[in-house]
């Protein structure tokens, strides 16, 4: 039973409206801000009702917004610098820190033909058909961090790379929050793969723990024909943060994709990956590692969408749920009428630490073409006491034992990152995690 | 009248032509062998005749006593006499070979117009002919070919060979995957089918199961076509010299 | 013509308006008047002699379902239904009941041969000794109303109490109040609801302690009125220790206008108790147009409310324009075991969304889906399914496997499952695939002499194998024969 019936505008939702339509809106941007915020206006924040976020509800979790965040001033610069996530890979960084792009700790010099990275600001005042783009806003779909993302639309970058152009120096984008007092963060990157183009992404996201700040970043991908981009995303905020986040991607014709996530902050946490095969004989993988302790709650949503013949996609999470943790998965796999030939798995596994931990797994297929073939899988369980018992008989004590399988478990997933580098430096970030288990 | 007769056929797949032209009679009781280096169309040649759907007949002919085989659907094929022994026989999860061995045989007896067999004589008649083929009864009663080694999938398709009777059987590279024992023990099952009103097409790219089943003719075939043709020392020829002298054939 | 092409095409050209069981029963009947309101449901009750405990539970649930509005969330399409627009009862006029077989209808009984109920059925109905047979007992229910219940005798003796609940609640009503809504309670769902203020009849069952009932119990649904809304109404009781196996089948005559078919069971497993519950149902699923055909709109639970209980759901569905059913297990008692075991064929213009929910409530509970879906024509087939485990349902193990097949690139088969676990000692495991039809299979079985349609219905078979063998024998072969019948509708 689920009648539309549209509900009181909650405390929230008026200071979202409110902070929102206050916020100075350069020329380009007005008429769309005005259109999201409409659509926000109208719909809301979501709530268990809501198919989509049945599982994370929004209304309950947010409570109250936080004032919008005033940008980097010395102080923020200064304590932004002692962050070190992901500093170790060799990439070329691009920081925002509280939302807004600081030179200082950017490196925009150098950039390797073919490479252009722009604030969007700059961007919109070069070429105002950027909003065309920024505003990919459907309201038969409506998505509440999208809508309000697009509200608040001010900062944030444009990395282009052009047709041809192999780019080998991975790209860091970071979003770092900073200070005492709870904030609302906004921020959007734009990534464009040009046509047998190549390029590796890192994009990271943290903040101080017991501070109750929101973030909503919002990561829009396109990737040309016989182009090929490597995404990884860490998600490390502050234990007292919500974070809300969408990767909006698209492929063309034999491209080839790969991206992988691993999340272990915030309280409550929202990934929604809207994913479009919008070219033939496209291959992508998707995966992602999820760590949580405490009363943490992390939602990963993919949405699969095979519109075009001959898609390859492959879908791997696995959640690790410590304490009375809640880990989340919805994965959807649309196969369209004229999607042909596809080849779609998904996997989504959980492993239960905490004897109150919750994991609520949602995948699902929906075909609509003949020729597919398409399988998904879902496990939840506790670790292997067989398993752990051998090891001990081996001579490993207990926790350690319990680290290794639950190295192994997770590892899987890690593996699918390409680079070297990039993958040693998850890895250690997971270690990390699971080196402060009690 | 002859029993198979093909005539210039030329067939592709996926846009490629494979089949470039073959001629082939095979009499009735005559045993035909066909020899040939991978990718030479052998296999295609089986498809074609059995009517497998993604095999596209571009020109020629092929009949079976005269009728026309390319305007019939596979079944009908099969209710004519044509027996195409897999290379790959196909795994049906879920339906017990005996079950599939009942169905196909009533389904052939009805359109042959012969009564279709009542339970006691199909038993009867299986249990001799899986006998004869060393195939176990247990084996009958699990899903067809699933989890059966090469050996018992290429025993399994004698045995529908022998249950359905037919005029015309091609056997392809059924030697394929088998040992020198389950090779004697299929070798043994066809040479008891021999029969002077039965045709064989033995499509192999060994000579071993030649020398088993010892043809009357032995083609050779490159480039989707029959290159040579001979006798039985034929087989052995290429045995010892190899097929590159085929390989520009054509 | 490539042969799976041509299986497509023989789909596609489907002409359900073959079949099989399409044909009307002339016998007069005696129903309210259209519409509802109070006075309807204070009709149905007073037509049937009800006490007045009953008539206020009708009214209450009356008045709830005008609060609510029709479920939302499934994936078919369901034109609008004008409730005031349907006959909400009907029974033969004939309400006295026979006294013997031989005052039954002899149109009833034609009835019956042309449903195809087994010989074996009918020599019981026809009162032959069944000497060396299983024995079944057969409720007939024909439209609304129980007309016909054999072997009461038999079933007595063992203290079975088999026969239709509006006897039920004049004969046993300390029965029905106690467990009746106690599974599905009257506000459940909108469907249910309206089942409870309405139903007109149904089956009862109560096996006491310790007894194994010496039969499988077997009930033949039948709408036969035109615009009569069904609203069956299905209560088993499995005291402690008991056992029983009921089957459900369910055919239906042609029609032109969509008809609802609201039915309600609640299955009550006490301690030790285990209940199986098949159903084969294979309502007029409409014409090749898509016109007419039967609404199927069916709240099914199983309630394990005592320890080391079981409930078993078979199900073979075949008919209806659209079927809205997840037939499911509360699994309340410590050891406690649920089943669900589904074969959902959708075919023309047939829409399906089915599926089970498995709610670990006990200690140590198990349970375990095996759903085949295939879709064929334009249809669209839905699994949807829930395994929840709660936080103190500890060492709860679940075990999901779901394949759809389909047939024909006009289809779709969806697969929406959706899995909770509130604690770390569960177990969960689920897979899912979907794949077309092997052409490959389809041409070997070809070259051996199998026509198209022999072809599809044994590679189908097969694939539904693993659910039919949990099907008991007499039924097991009639569900055969009926997913041949569907395909064969399909494939010329």
């Amino acid at each position: 039973m689920n009648a539309e019936v549209k509900m009181m505008r909650t405390a929230a939702e008026a200071a979202y409206a409110d902070a929102l339509t206050a916020l100075p809106a350069p020329e380009a941007i007005r008429s769309l801000r005005e259109k999201a915020l409409r659509l926000f206006a109208e719909k809301g924040l979501p709530h268990r009702r809501v198919e989509e976020w049945k599982y994370t509800d929004l209304r309950a979790l947010i409570r109250e917004m936080p004032p919008l965040a005033k940008g980097a001033d010395g102080a923020a610069i200064a304590e932004a610098k002692k962050n070190s996530v992901l500093t170790n890979i060799g990439a070329r960084e691009i920081t925002f820190v509280n939302g807004a792009f600081v030179a200082e700790l950017s490196n925009l010099k150098g950039l390797e033909k073919g490479l252009s990275i722009t604030t969007l600001a700059d961007a919109l005042a070069k070429d105002a058909s950027l909003v065309t783009l920024l505003a990919k806003i459907n309201p038969n779909k409506y998505d509440a961090v999208f809508a309000l993302n697009t509200a608040a639309l001010n900062e944030g970058i444009l990395i282009e790379v052009a047709p041809g152009a192999q780019i080998t120096q991975p790209i860091h984008v970071r979003h770092i929050v900073t200070g005492t007092s709870p904030v609302s963060v906004f921020g959007r990157a734009v990534v464009k793969v040009g046509a047998k183009a190549q390029a590796t992404l890192v994009q990271s996201h943290v903040g101080p723990d017991t501070v109750a700040y929101q973030t909503n970043t919002v990561l829009q991908l396109s990737v040309a024909d016989d182009a090929e981009l490597d995404v990884v995303r860490v998600q490390a905020e502050g234990d007292k943060a919500i974070h809300l986040s969408m990767m909006i991607g698209a492929i063309g014709n034999e491209s080839r994709f790969r991206s992988f996530a691993l999340t272990t902050g915030g309280a409550a946490s929202r990934h929604t990956v809207p994913f479009a095969y919008a070219g033939r004989n496209a291959r992508a993988t998707i995966a992602g590692a999820t760590l949580l302790r405490g009363k943490q709650h992390a939602d990963t949503t993919l949405e699969i969408d095979h519109a075009m013949p001959g898609g390859e996609s492959r879908e791997l999470y696995k959640t690790v749920l410590d304490d009375e943790a809640n880990g989340v998965f919805q994965g959807l796999i649309i196969v369209r009428p004229d999607a042909q030939k596809t080849d779609g798995r998904m996997m989504s596994a959980a492993l239960l630490l905490g004897d109150n931990a919750e994991m609520d797994n949602k995948p699902e297929l929906e075909i609509f073409a003949d020729d597919v073939q398409c399988a998904h899988g879902a496990t939840t369980g506790a670790l292997d006491d067989d398993l752990l018992f051998y090891l001990r008989a081996r001579g490993i004590p207990k926790k350690e034992a319990e680290s290794l399988l639950i190295q192994s478990f997770f590892g899987e997933a890690v593996e699918t990152i390409e680079n070297a580098k990039i993958r040693d430096a998850v890895m250690n970030l997971a270690g990390g995690w699971l080196a402060a288990r009690s | 009248m002859a029993l198979l007769e093909v005539k210039n056929l030329q067939a592709r797949v996926e846009e490629k032509d494979i089949l470039r032209g073959l001629n082939l009679t095979v009499n009735p009781g005559e045993v035909h062998a066909i020899m040939g280096p991978n990718g030479s169309g052998k296999s295609t040649l089986s498809y074609v005749l059995a009517g497998k759907s993604d095999y596209e007949v571009t020109g020629g002919s092929a009949t079976l006593e005269g009728e026309d085989l390319l305007e019939l659907e596979p079944d009908e094929r099969a209710a004519r006499g044509l027996f195409l022994a897999f290379q790959y026989p196909i795994e049906i999860p879920g339906v017990a070979s005996m079950t599939f061995l009942r169905t196909a045989v009533n389904a052939v007896r009805k359109k042959r117009g012969d009564e279709e067999l009542s339970t006691p004589d199909f038993l009867r008649l299986v249990r001799e002919k899986a006998k004869e083929l060393n195939i176990d009864q247990n084996m009958l009663k699990r899903p067809v070919n699933v989890g059966f080694s090469g050996g018992e999938k290429k025993r399994n398709e004698i045995l529908q060979m022998a249950m359905l009777e037919p005029k015309m059987c091609v056997l392809d590279e059924t030697d394929s995957g088998l040992d020198i024992d389950a090779l004697k023990i299929v070798a043994d099952g066809v040479n008891r089918l021999r029969a002077k009103n039965r045709g064989f097409l033995v499509i192999t790219h060994y000579q071993r199961l030649l020398d088993h089943i010892v043809p009357d003719v032995v083609h050779v075939m490159a480039k989707g076509k029959i290159v040579r043709t001979g006798g039985p020392e034929l087989a052995h020829e290429l045995e010892a010299k190899g097929y590159a002298a085929y390989d520009n054939a054509a | 013509m490539p042969a799976v092409q041509e299986t497509v095409d023989r789909v596609k050209s489907i002409d359900v308006d073959q079949y099989k069981y399409g044909f009307e029963t002339k016998i007069e009947s005696d129903r309210a008047p259209k519409g509802l309101d109070e006075s309807t449901v204070r009709f149905i009750s007073a037509k049937k002699g009800e006490p007045e405990w009953m008539l206020e539970w009708r009214l209450e649930a009356f008045r709830r379902w005008k609060t609510m509005s029709e479920p939302n969330w499934a994936r078919v399409k369901v034109n609008p239904i004008d409730y005031q627009d349907l006959y909400y009862y009907s029974a033969p006029k004939t309400t006295a009941g026979p006294k013997s077989l031989a005052e039954v209808d002899p149109e009833l009984l034609k009835t019956y041969a042309k449903l195809g109920i087994s010989l074996h059925e009918q020599e019981i109905l026809a009162g032959v000794d069944p000497a060396g047979r299983t024995k079944v007992a057969v409720d007939a229910v024909f439209d609304s109303v129980s007309v016909v219940t054999t072997f009461q005798e038999e079933l007595k003796k063992a203290g079975v109490i088999f026969g239709s609940i509006s006897e039920a609640i004049k004969n046993h009503p300390e029965l029905v109040k106690k467990y009746l809504g106690s599974v599905v309670p009257v506000t459940d769902n909108f469907f249910a609801t309206l089942n409870s203020a309405v139903f007109s009849d149904g089956s009862f069952v109560y096996i006491p302690k310790g007894v194994r009932c010496p039969m499988e119990l077997s009930t033949y649904f039948r709408i036969n009125e035109r615009n009569t809304g069904q609203f069956e109404r299905t209560l088993i009781i499995a005291d402690e220790g008991a056992y029983v196996s009921y089957l459900e089948g369910c055919t239906a005559p042609m029609r032109d206008e969509n008809q609802l078919h609201a039915a309600v069971v609640e299955l009550v497993a006490l301690e030790g108790a285990e209940i199986k519950y098949s159903t084969v149902q294979n309502w007029y699923p409409g014409d090749a147009q898509g016109k007419g055909g039967i609404y199927n709109f069916v709240t099914k639970r199983g309630d394990c409310r005592g320890n080391n209980s079981k409930i078993s759901w078979t199900q073979v569905e075949t008919g209806s324009a659209i079927t809205w059913k997840y037939p499911s297990c509360i699994l309340r008692g410590d050891n406690s075991q649920g089943e669900f075991y589904s074969i959902a064929i959708s075919n023309g213009h047939q829409q399906v969304d089915s599926g089970t929910k498995m709610i670990h409530l006990g200690k140590n509970t198990s349970s375990r889906i095996i759903s085949k879906g295939i879709a064929a024509g334009v249809s669209q087939n839905t699994y949807r399914g829930l395994v929840s485990a709660h936080r103190k349902a500890t060492n709860a193990r679940n075990f999901t496997n779901c394949d759809s097949l389909l047939i024909g690139d006009k289809c779709g088969a969806h697969t929406t499952p959706y899995i909770e676990a509130k604690n770390s000692s569960a177990v969960f495991e689920h897979e899912a695939t979907t794949s077309k039809i092997s052409e490959d299979m389809l041409f070997y079985c070809r070259s051996r002499g199998l026509s198209g349609e022999e072809a599809v219905a044994l590679v189908v078979n097969g694939f539904v194998k693993d659910v039919l063998q949990h099907l008991p024998m007499e039924f097991a072969v009639e569900a055969q024969k009926l997913i041949a019948i569907s395909l064969e509708g399909s494939v010329g």
